[in-house]
């Protein structure tokens, strides 16, 4: 492995990057660990007022966030370590925490346990002890264990232990300053823990006292000697040594359990399984999946139609009045051209068409991701990916993907496996993310669905967009297989995946922060990417190169091949012109229509459906953009962001090549084949 | 007496069981110890995906899915 030796080589130098220097002195640096999924990025957001994503599913969390809080005229840094489930194993969220431990030299250790899964949380927190005494350990979730009749005796368990124990509900906050307290003890100094250290049997503590001098010397300070002699044999030849050794933790941990939990009820987690009876059956496991897919597509279409059209009336009229503004000043026509119809119309069209949809859809997604649905998803879908030789947790870097493709790239890190990860990189851009998705939803209302407003129309819609996601998604399981039997060969490892307990969202409050985050995301990608880019193609559209525009002699180039594709010019050149951001799309499109102000702003999806369809569209071209909407090039970030986590030009260029490939051929075939039958 | 050792893919659900062998080596096996599976720990199929493959057990309060070929390679012993 990558990190084994310098990790287990005492002394060696923090290799993963996760040194935190100490900004100023006295800052007291706290080291967040525990099993995935307990909690720790909403106790790390609860003590530090930042907003790390969180959500109800394992692996979340896979890079290393830092914040800081105050507590008591103290300076702490709190680092959020990717969860784990041992400090023994080698995978690299493992080997990230445990060096962060080793040699990243925090005052104080945080480990967060499950107050609902404590036995098995324990296993982590007896390998911290091995490795600092400085250790705080915080229960968290007390309330979800407390609903399923699930008691603590946390004085007990500190006792044991030998360390503080904090019981809390990071949620709603309960607990969290007894947790900052306990941790500004130990840093002060003002408690001494006498930390559990287990007893193993004979030939382990004989190794031991013979290791344990030597690497004592050699040591890195703060890391127990004992320790560093217990990772030592981890080679081949030492794995029935870990092993006992690893058994031995799990014992103990039985033995505590056994000692502090007491059961309420029999069955405490019986409503679990009548849920997932509903969400995982073999009846109707898959058509519930689809059936939530649309109904978020549904409430998400039928709730975005009120705000977009008065956003876009409202913008509109803005536009107006500054077109009024300019000419009252009498701003010559190169001024008012770009920053009028070239950034303002198009900031218009990615407010007024983005935003709605993403404040709806947004919210609702992170209504099923905090309830635990979504490992329900990975476990449902795992057979496809099975037989597409890929992980099973792709389905949950889909589901990233869905909010942008660079994050669900990034993402791709909780797969261990290196083929099964390169293949859920190169396939990722088959979800159409944030920037895609509006732009699906009002094509298809504007030509699949019909202008039928209604909540039938609705429904039609959703339905349609449902589809060009089973779509996509079927293409993700295709094109897995076919990079297993070709450049990524390999048969499929294998999978374990937790699932959750289920948890009720805290509906009010995630509503409120996704669309409040969702709102403050669009409007600053459309100032940032979205008024800029406007300029640039207002400049293209209207710069004359003898009698066309630039934009112009692109589109005629691109038109017979795009013709082909059941598409024009125009729209393969926006496409191709998207790349910075996929927002832009459409804008594109419209400004290479109305070049020359021939044509006035369309105003709302009826408008602009009349527009396009005066420019040649029909439903075989919307058809045609939606397919390669889902399927081409991912955009400029994504490439980036794929080339950062693979460190090779190779893989970037399949991430870009597969879906465009995928969706050229797609469009060539769709195209080709209505146009044979005469149907369009 | 003799008790009989059944690869866990083919413990019935709703079976409670102790595990008494793990044939897999290596990162599957280490993943296996990580999750708390070991020998002498009480293992429960609880439910199966909709294709079949692959099942939720129960292991020290936690519920994990693993595909066949994971649980064909641990040993249990019903009880």
């Amino acid at each position: 492995m990558r990190l084994k030796d310098k990790s287990t080589g005492a002394g060696a130098p923090c290799s993963s990057g996760l040194n935190i220097a100490k900004e100023a002195q006295g800052e007291i640096i706290v080291a967040l660990a525990g099993n995935p999924n307990v909690g720790k990025s909403t106790v790390f957001n609860a003590l530090t007022g930042m907003r790390q994503h969180t959500g109800n599913w394992p692996g979340k969390t896979v890079t290393n966030a830092r914040g800081r809080y105050r507590h008591k005229d103290k300076d702490y840094v709190l680092v959020d370590l990717p969860g784990t489930y041992s400090l023994m194993s080698n995978s690299a969220e493992e080997e990230t925490a445990c060096d962060f431990l080793c040699f990243g030299a925090p005052d104080v250790t945080v480990v967060v346990a499950d107050a609902t899964c404590l036995e098995r949380n324990l296993n982590l927190v007896l390998q911290t002890l091995e490795i600092t005494g400085s250790v705080v350990v915080c229960v968290n979730l007390m309330d979800e264990a407390k609903k399923k009749g699930i008691g603590i005796n946390l004085k007990l368990l500190s006792d044991i232990l030998g360390v503080p124990v904090v019981g809390c509900c990071a949620r709603s906050g309960k607990g969290l300053s007894d947790l900052a307290d306990a941790v500004a003890d130990i840093a002060g100094g003002r408690i001494r823990t006498t930390p559990l250290r287990p007893i193993y049997t004979k030939e382990i503590e004989y190794a031991v006292s013979l290791l344990q001098p030597p690497t004592e010397k050699a040591g890195t300070a703060g890391v127990s000697g004992r320790r560093t002699a217990l990772r030592l044999p981890k080679d081949d030849t030492g794995v029935n040594l870990t092993e006992r050794i690893v058994t031995r933790l799990l014992d103990i941990c039985e033995r505590i359990a056994g000692q502090v939990i007491t059961y309420d009820k029999d069955d405490y987690s019986a409503r679990d399984r009548k849920i997932d009876k509903v969400l995982t059956s073999k009846i109707s496991g898959i058509p519930v999946m689809i059936m939530l897919l649309c109904a978020v597509f549904w409430i998400t279409i039928t709730g975005a139609n009120v705000p977009s059209g008065l956003l876009a009336k409202g913008l509109f009229r803005l536009e107006e009045y500054l077109g009024e503004l300019f000419n009252m000043l009498s701003a010559p026509k190169w001024l008012s051209g770009p920053v009028v119809e070239g950034m303002f119309r198009t900031l218009i069209w990615v407010i007024s068409v983005m935003l709605p949809p993403m404040a709806i859809f947004f919210p609702l997604f992170t209504l099923l991701e905090d309830s635990g649905y979504l490992p329900r998803v990975a476990f449902n879908l795992d057979k496809f990916f099975k037989k597409a030789c890929a992980h099973g947790k792709q389905s949950l870097t889909m589901c990233m993907g869905f909010g942008c493709n660079a994050v669900g790239v990034v993402g791709c890190r909780i797969i261990d496996s290196p083929r099964e990860r390169l293949i859920a990189v190169i396939t990722n851009s088959f979800i159409p993310c944030n920037g895609r998705f509006p732009a699906l939803i009002a094509i298809i209302t504007m030509f699949i669905a019909g202008r039928n407003a209604g909540p039938l129309g609705s429904l039609m819609s959703a339905l349609v967009l449902a589809a060009v996601i089973v779509i996509g998604v079927a293409a993700t399981f295709l094109a897995s297989k076919i990079l297993s039997k070709t450049i990524l060969k390999g048969t499929a490892s294998s999978f374990n995946l937790e699932l959750p307990p289920y948890r009720r969202p805290q509906i009010g409050r995630v509503i409120v922060r996704s669309i409040f985050d969702k709102t403050f995301f669009v409007l600053r990608r459309a100032a940032v990417v979205a008024a800029p880019a406007g300029l640039i193609i207002w400049a293209l559209a209207n710069i004359r190169a003898g009698e066309v525009s630039l934009l112009e002699s692109c589109a005629v180039f691109l038109d017979p091949f795009a013709r082909l594709m059941g598409m024009d010019g125009y729209i393969l050149l926006a496409f191709i012109l998207g790349f910075p951001a996929n927002e832009l799309v459409i804008p594109i499109i419209l400004m290479g229509y109305t070049a020359g102000g021939a044509l006035t702003s369309a105003q709302n999806l009826s408008g602009l459906r009349s527009l396009l369809a005066a420019n040649g569209w029909n439903w075989l071209t919307a058809v045609c953009v939606m397919l390669f909407s889902l399927m081409h090039w991912p955009c400029g970030t994504t490439c980036l962001t794929v080339y950062k986590e693979t460190k090779s030009l190779k893989w970037t260029a399949a991430a870009f090549i597969v879906p465009t490939a995928a969706g050229t051929v797609l469009c060539l075939i769709v195209a080709g084949a209505f146009r044979l039958l005469g149907l369009s | 007496m003799n008790i009989e050792k059944i690869p866990l893919s083919s413990l019935p659900i709703g079976k409670k069981a102790k595990v008494t062998d793990l044939l897999s080596d290596g990162q599957l096996r280490r993943r296996m110890l990580d999750l708390g599976v070991a020998g002498g720990t009480e293992i429960e199929p609880l439910f199966k995906s909709p294709s079949g493959d692959p099942v939720a057990y129960l292991v020290r309060g936690a519920v994990i899915a693993l595909r066949s070929d994971a649980s064909d390679k641990i040993l249990v012993a019903a009880e």
